[in-house]
């Protein structure tokens, strides 16, 4: 497959910055991830702010696990994979990324509100702007596939599925803790979606290898 | 078993590990979870104040009563508990009290980023820093043990990151504590002059001895590294500290009043120079530079809002480049604010207020999303109930000048927080201003916490509902009505005309939270793009709901939109329409 994949044994801490729009479940995928993270007995730790921001304001988790880590907080520019669950918000956090580092993002457009009332527009390109940063970028449509499951809150757990090709732990460990978080009569199906989540970035790396081919 | 706990939840573990058994809170980001969490432990009695200063009261009460005691609050919380907090440094305790301060270095969601270690120091109370979330839950036991032993109120003073952050942590069980008997104890627990003199002996003596403590307790530790470097810090700070410097020697304060004297020293001399690293304010730094010990802090970090690792590594290390240029600095990004949700029905009193004109004294809630654009209806908001003095003030200066047009909104939980005071007097000095309070049953801010008003309790078990129509009345307050601010007309009719009387009135929005009360008012609108003539009218009540097409026309997300028809009653070419399927009966 065409795109990095960090094990916390071959560098001391990785850092995941999750990103999105108040009520996506950026702050419920970063929670599963940790605990998924602590099942595989590492040190983890993530943070986040609450409060105002959860209204329909932009919302991020910072989250870092590895052998042993103290600020909760990522380095500047130290972020080595950024996901969001919007795609605007991609290009409001490109900053944090490392040089190279992974972007994922959900190719749903929320248009803030501010876009109507002031003459900031709605970014184009976000793909290509964040080919600036690095040559790892993948979108995907993460909502698109949560409709056709019939269920837009599955949106989280397809990002996961996504998240999980880039990083170390079993498919098994993220579906057994998902299944923690999540209403029991949705178990079945967010496992499902966290799957198709997995076959999306199989299919976009491929797609992308031939993209470089050309 | 080791779980993953935010220090919220691993205050409220501490607590219960360490035999809580009662506690006490008004919610406030950053520190509502911790009374949430405590309230899942079937052996805590957990409740909801009106108010900070009742919650640390009952608190109070219930460790004198015996039993393991804590109140939690954010930083602004402490202020209106500063009259029993001051005080009750001076009565002591019977079983241990903590108060916990969640302080908003940053303002993340506060109107001020105070920093509450002075209030420990001004208040003479022992105040400890956990540095994450293990800490926090080993800190409230080390603290109810110090308040015990040391008669005294425990201060345990958190941040933001500490509050919201995860980290792993290690489950104990539960110890048994015993109840503490109660015994009279006029001299002690009546704090008049007399009596409060002698106390205040005992609290100076307690605080020498807590120096003691400090310079021996683990609550202090010197990791000894690299000595050409000598970090004191405390908090978060020390995270971000062994981020940057993993090898240098570090005192880690525990404990910050009072300060392990002796123990700083002796740090001091082993050390070739010293960086003290802490957020806010140069508390630390201070103290221990009037103890004739040379640092460098603030002279290179800043008092104003939150540390961060890059923040320390570029103060400190002169060849640090973590600051990159931005590769999209050329790209405006829009802003994503916090919005009022797709069918609150603040809106509609905001929409109606500003039909009006009038000078609106806003306070502490959801509503103060208001004061941004397009409504842009709020004139002040300056702390919890500050709306019902303002409006009498600005009413009593401004005179005829602004006759009829000064308003006070405020929430239901605000009001019964801290603006019945302000409504008694109003009454009592005369004044002609109006109050409006938005009653959406529920502190919806915060993530929605019952309220006296709500009719339930911290467990969602039925509760004595406080009315505050008949609160109100018994302020003295004649003309009290009640609005639906759904219909627009109705809404501007009855203001309109409350606001002309010469006396003053209440007006009470009633109308739940529909989040909370998870309300779909019918199937989502639409706008009809052959009849929009683009006059933006609908954008001007602020709803995410409503977008424009490629044409400038109104386009409705039916994602988003709840059918709240407020966007409606406001479009005058009739383009946004409910779903003809769906008509009930039109109002």
């Amino acid at each position: 497959m065409n795109h990095p994949h960090y094990k916390s044994s071959e560098q001391s801490t990785i850092n995941i910055l999750l990103a999105g729009v108040g009520g996506q479940g950026v702050l419920l995928a970063s929670d599963i991830l940790i605990e998924v993270a602590l099942q595989a007995d590492l040190d983890t730790k993530k943070s986040e702010i609450h409060g105002m921001a959860q209204r329909g304001g932009s919302v991020v988790s910072q989250v870092r696990y590895g052998r042993k880590i103290y600020s909760p907080l990522i380095p500047e520019g130290e972020t080595d994979i950024l996901l969001t669950f919007e795609k605007l918000e991609a290009l409001r956090y490109l900053d944090a990324l490392r040089p190279n580092g992974v972007v994922i993002f959900n190719t749903e457009q929320i248009t803030p509100l501010t876009v109507f009332s002031t003459n900031v527009a709605y970014p184009q390109d976000i793909e290509g702007l964040c080919r600036r940063k690095t040559d790892y970028v993948f979108p995907v449509d993460g909502t698109v596939q949560a409709e056709s499951l019939g269920n837009l809150k599955v949106v989280n757990s397809i990002m996961l599925g996504v998240l999980s090709q880039f990083i170390e732990f079993d498919s098994d460990v993220w579906k057994r803790i998902i299944a923690t978080r999540v209403p029991q009569k949705t178990v079945a199906l967010n496992s499902q979606a966290f799957d198709i989540g997995r076959k999306l970035i199989a299919a976009e790396s491929k797609a992308h290898s031939e993209n470089y081919s050309e | 078993m080791k779980v993953v706990l935010s220090g919220n939840e691993a205050i409220a573990r501490g607590f219960y590990e360490a035999g809580g058994e009662f506690a006490s809170a008004y919610p406030g980001t950053p520190s509502t979870e911790i009374l949430e969490n405590i309230g899942q432990y079937r052996e805590i009695q957990a409740q909801w104040a009106p108010n900070e200063k009742v919650a640390l009261e009952v608190t109070a009460g219930a460790g004198l009563g015996g039993m393991r005691s804590l109140a939690a609050m954010k930083h602004v919380g402490l202020n209106v508990a500063a009259d029993p907090f001051f005080s009750l440094s001076y009565q002591g305790v019977n079983a241990g009290v903590i108060i916990v301060s969640a302080d908003d270095p940053s303002m993340h969601s506060s109107q001020n980023e105070q920093d509450n270690r002075w209030f420990a120091r001004a208040a003479k109370v022992p105040m400890l820093e956990p540095s994450d979330s293990t800490e926090a839950r080993d800190f409230v036991k080390a603290a109810l043990e110090i308040s015990e032993q040391y008669d005294a109120p425990v201060l345990l003073r958190t941040t933001t990151r500490i509050n919201h952050s995860k980290c792993v942590v290690e489950l104990r069980d539960r110890v048994s504590v015993e109840r503490k008997s109660y015994t009279k104890n006029m001299p002690k627990n009546v704090l008049l002059p007399g009596n409060a003199r002698k106390r205040h002996v005992v609290v100076e003596e307690h605080l020498r001895q807590l120096i003691e403590f400090g310079n021996s307790s683990r609550l202090n530790q010197i990791e000894w590294g690299d000595k050409t470097i000598g970090i004191i810090t405390s908090g978060i700070a020390y995270q971000y500290a062994k981020e940057v410097f993993p090898n240098a020697s570090i005192l880690k304060l525990g404990m910050t009043n009072p300060l392990p004297k002796q123990l700083i020293q002796n740090f001091a001399r082993q050390v070739e120079k010293i960086y003290l690293i802490e957020e806010l304010d140069p508390f630390l730094e201070e103290q221990i530079a009037a103890m004739g010990i040379s640092v460098e802090g603030k002279n290179r970090l800043p008092v104003i809002g939150e540390l961060s690792p890059s923040i320390i590594a570029d103060a400190f290390v002169p060849t640090n480049t973590s600051a990159q240029t931005s590769v999209i600095a050329d790209v405006p990004i829009p802003a994503r604010t916090p919005v009022l949700c797709p069918g609150c029905s603040h809106r509609g009193i905001f929409y109606a207020l500003k039909k009006l004109k009038l000078t609106v004294t806003g306070d502490i809630g959801c509503y103060t999303l208001a004061a941004i654009p397009p409504l842009e209806m709020m004139d002040t908001c300056l702390c919890m109930g500050a709306s019902v003095g303002y409006a009498h003030g600005m009413q009593k200066a401004t005179g005829d000048e602004r006759k009829g047009k000064i308003i006070g909104v405020i929430g239901d939980s605000t009001f019964l927080h801290s603006g019945i005071t302000g409504l008694i007097d109003l009454v009592y000095n005369d004044s002609t201003a109006k109050i409006c309070i938005l009653d959406n049953h529920i502190t919806a801010m915060t993530g929605h916490q019952e309220n006296p008003g709500s009719g339930l309790n911290l467990r969602r078990e039925p509760a004595t509902k406080i009315d505050l129509e008949a609160i109100c009345h018994a302020a003295g307050i004649k003309r009290v009505v009640k609005v639906d601010p759904y219909k627009l007309d109705e809404t501007i009719k009855t203001l309109r005309a409350e606001m002309a009387v010469e006396e003053p009135a209440v007006i009470i929005a009633d109308a739940p939270c529909i989040i909370r009360a998870r309300i779909k008012f019918s199937e989502p609108y639409y706008a009809d793009a052959d009849t929009c003539i683009a006059c933006g009218m609908c954008h001007r009540v602020g709803c995410p709901a409503i977008e424009k097409n490629e044409a400038g026309k109104t386009k409705i997300n039916p994602l988003l939109c709840i059918g709240c028809d407020i966007c409606r009653q406001v479009c005058k070419p009739g383009a946004i329409r409910r779903r003809t399927s769906d008509v009930k009966s039109e109002t």
